[in-house]
């Protein structure tokens, strides 16, 4: 195979790579007043990617650097997405980053090789990338959540956040030694026929596989490994908490699905047993607790957990529809999470974050277009029905009864129950109590046209699920060749 | 028992004490000299299955560098072991039960039908360069995996460079390249006025 032909497929890669090392650069020729120029040469590169995405598509599934690099359907939509979700973070946390001096040169290019990372993870067909992948995304997002020096529980949040990672790639080290030990390989399709065969070692086999899910469950903040989310969702700037809490997600779910899924498919029965403790577990503490909490951004924490839960629901189905509705659920929640902690950001000023439930209290009387974005966004995270995120949760449950785990849609449905009271407690709030401050709310044109169009996204998309529920549909599969 | 198997029970046997040694001692700086034992004799068990380039970088660059460092690390800092050490027997029975309780679970799950499965390396050539193969696998067969290290290395210098260097509030430092380039305008404004005749102040 010729250089070319390994080049093109990961064309997107590169492009971003030589840009962000470019853009290294030209930020420090760059005066400080000039950093919008940055931040435009950011957009840019994030639409060239997507323009070199699109452009190097092809319908096969394509192998290139010895089989360590895959492009397929799968890889391109979820790399869209994250482009377009890398996007939106930077436009929602400009104004704040800026009011509090953090809107530098060092925060956008470690958000692109944040993004690198999560590129290189969508489309590993290897353990080593997928490994690698993984460490360039945690090591920026650590150096991202510290980069906030003055503030004292940032840094401990990046402490904890960085300790625990360290932990948990650590486990996913060691369960991928593992499987190398009984299998003999490191590429995915090696190790899926060698499994096929029949391996000697077959409890060194499933050793591996509890310490990597282990790592998986670390990395996805799902019980009993999520003691880390909602320290590091609430000491890190906003803007950061965005970007750990939506984009990486996307990729999260290519790891979860190439490993298991491409990976270690023989071993179903092992690795779904064990997911559905997970995903129980998830949703019970993860609705439960987030209950109580009263600051919004923990809140938010808890909820992520439990959508991962539920996300990993569709993975415990299977088959084209349960894979399908997991992307799907993937994608919806990037959206949501954007909207809200956008919406927390809209409302915070300099010196003043507006993260407690307090700060939304009457905030239609103050701002009824926020309030009803809001209200959308809320509705779509609790799942009720005309915005997207009914349907989201609606066809993970729909995947998993068809596999006969009707017990199990029952547990999820109600926990989903309990979970809707703290987002309809938000809206409630909103409307029908009496606003503590009247502080006029300044929404820049870019960050107000943004959320309208997220918020009515959500509704948007809950009416007409239709597209991108079939989108991921095929892109399933035909990257995991599912019939 | 062959030579080999000697050497390797002699090198795994010291790896295994001086790995104990690493946790149990008292003394931080004790706890990283056996860590520096534990590499020495790692890299002995690599150099027996033929893989000396492993064993000569675990060598200079780990026990050279990374443990230096952390020694000086150690030696600098004032780590109150009593403090650390706080509530540790309180502790101790909830953690002995946990860990007691993986073990048990790791041997009922691998029952003793494990044996050890010492296989020899395969041999080379004498003219067989272990660096010079890794070294062409490496630009070769893995050299997507090589960039993206090669990338984080790069993070890894971004973000040490974003989180140290700053400029503190409220420090009173001079910018020496500002006093020199000052110019008399910068400073200075000299005002035209007329001259007023004297005594026109009464």
């Amino acid at each position: 195979m010729n250089l070319l032909a390994n080049l093109i497929p990961a064309a997107a890669e590169i492009f971003l790579l030589v840009m962000v090392c470019f853009i290294l650069i030209a930020d420090l020729m760059l005066s400080k007043s000039g950093k919008f120029l940055t931040y435009l040469l950011v957009q840019l590169t994030l639409l060239g990617c997507s323009i070199i995405t699109v452009g190097t598509h092809t319908n096969n599934v394509v192998y290139a650097f010895n089989g360590m690099y895959v492009d397929d359907l799968m890889s391109d939509v979820l790399k869209m997405m994250s482009y377009l979700g890398m996007s939106m973070v930077l436009v929602y946390s400009r104004q704040y980053l800026m009011l509090r001096g953090l809107f530098t040169g060092e925060f956008m290019v470690l958000a692109l090789f944040a993004l690198l990372g999560m590129n290189v993870m969508i489309s590993a067909n290897h353990f080593l990338t997928l490994y690698l992948g993984l460490e360039l995304l945690s090591l920026s997002l650590y150096a991202m959540v510290a980069l906030q020096r003055d503030s004292a529980i940032a840094t401990e949040a990046a402490m904890k956040y960085f300790v625990l990672g360290a932990l948990a790639s650590g486990l996913l080290l060691y369960g991928m030694s593992m499987l190398y030990g009984a299998t003999g390989s490191l590429e995915l399709g090696a190790i899926s026929n060698a499994i096929a065969h029949g391996v000697q070692n077959k409890s060194l086999l499933v050793f591996g596989l509890v310490f990597i899910l282990s790592g998986l469950a670390f990395k996805l903040g799902v019980v009993p490994f999520h003691m880390w989310v909602p320290d590091v969702y609430h000491g890190a700037p906003t803007a950061m908490t965005m970007l750990i809490g939506s984009v990486p997600k996307l990729a999260a779910f290519a790891f979860t699905v190439r490993i298991l899924v491409e990976g270690l498919q023989s071993l179903e029965h092992d690795w779904s047993g064990m997911l559905i403790i997970l995903a129980i577990a998830s949703m019970a503490i993860g609705n439960l607790s987030a209950i109580a909490q009263t600051n919004l951004k923990r809140m938010f924490a808890y909820s992520t957990i439990t959508h991962m839960g539920f996300m990993l629901l569709g993975v415990i189905s299977g088959g084209i529809e349960g894979y399908g509705a997991s992307m799907f659920y993937t994608v919806v929640y990037m959206m949501m999470s954007l909207g809200a902690f956008g919406m927390i950001m809209l409302l915070s000023r300099a010196g003043f974050e507006a993260d407690t439930l307090n700060d939304f209290k009457g905030l239609n009387q103050r701002s009824p277009w926020l309030a009803f974005m809001m209200m959308l966004l809320m509705l779509s995270m609790a799942g009720i029905p005309p915005t997207v995120g009914f349907y989201a949760k609606f066809s993970v449950l729909n995947s998993i009864i068809q596999t006969g785990h009707t017990w199990l849609a029952i547990v999820a449905v109600m926990f989903s129950l309990i979970g809707a009271f703290y987002y309809l407690r938000i809206i409630k709030l909103m409307y029908f109590d009496a606003p503590e401050s009247h502080a006029p709310i300044n929404v820049g044109s870019d960050t107000g046209l943004l959320i309208s169009m997220n918020g009515l996204g959500v509704l948007f998309l809950g009416l007409m699920p239709g597209s991108l529920m079939s989108i991921c549909a095929v892109s399933v599969q035909q990257s995991l060749l599912l019939h | 028992m062959s030579f080999f198997d000697v050497v390797f029970y002699l090198f795994a046997t010291i790896t295994v004490i001086a790995s104990v040694g690493v946790v149990v001692a008292r003394n931080p700086v004790h706890a990283a000299l056996f860590l520096v034992l534990a590499f020495c004799s790692a890299a002995g068990i690599w150099m027996l299955l033929e893989a000396e380039f492993l064993a000569i970088t675990l060598i200079l660059v780990y026990v050279g560098a990374v443990m230096v460092l952390f020694l000086f690390v150690v030696m600098m800092l004032d780590i109150n072991l009593v403090q650390l050490r706080e509530g540790f027997w309180r502790w101790f029975p909830f953690g002995a039960l946990i860990a007691g309780l993986m073990v048990f679970e790791m041997i009922w799950v691998l029952g003793s039908r494990q044996t050890a499965d010492v296989s020899k390396a395969v041999a080379h050539a004498a003219d067989y360069s272990n660096t010079k193969e890794l070294g062409r696998l490496i630009y070769t067969h893995y050299v997507y995996p090589f960039e993206i290290a090669a990338v984080i290395l790069l993070v890894a210098m971004v973000a040490a460079i974003a989180l140290t260097m700053r400029r503190r509030k409220g420090v009173k430092s001079q910018n020496v390249a500002d006093q020199v380039k000052v110019k008399k305008a910068d400073r200075l404004r000299i005002v035209k006025m007329k001259s007023e005749p004297k005594g026109s102040e009464n």
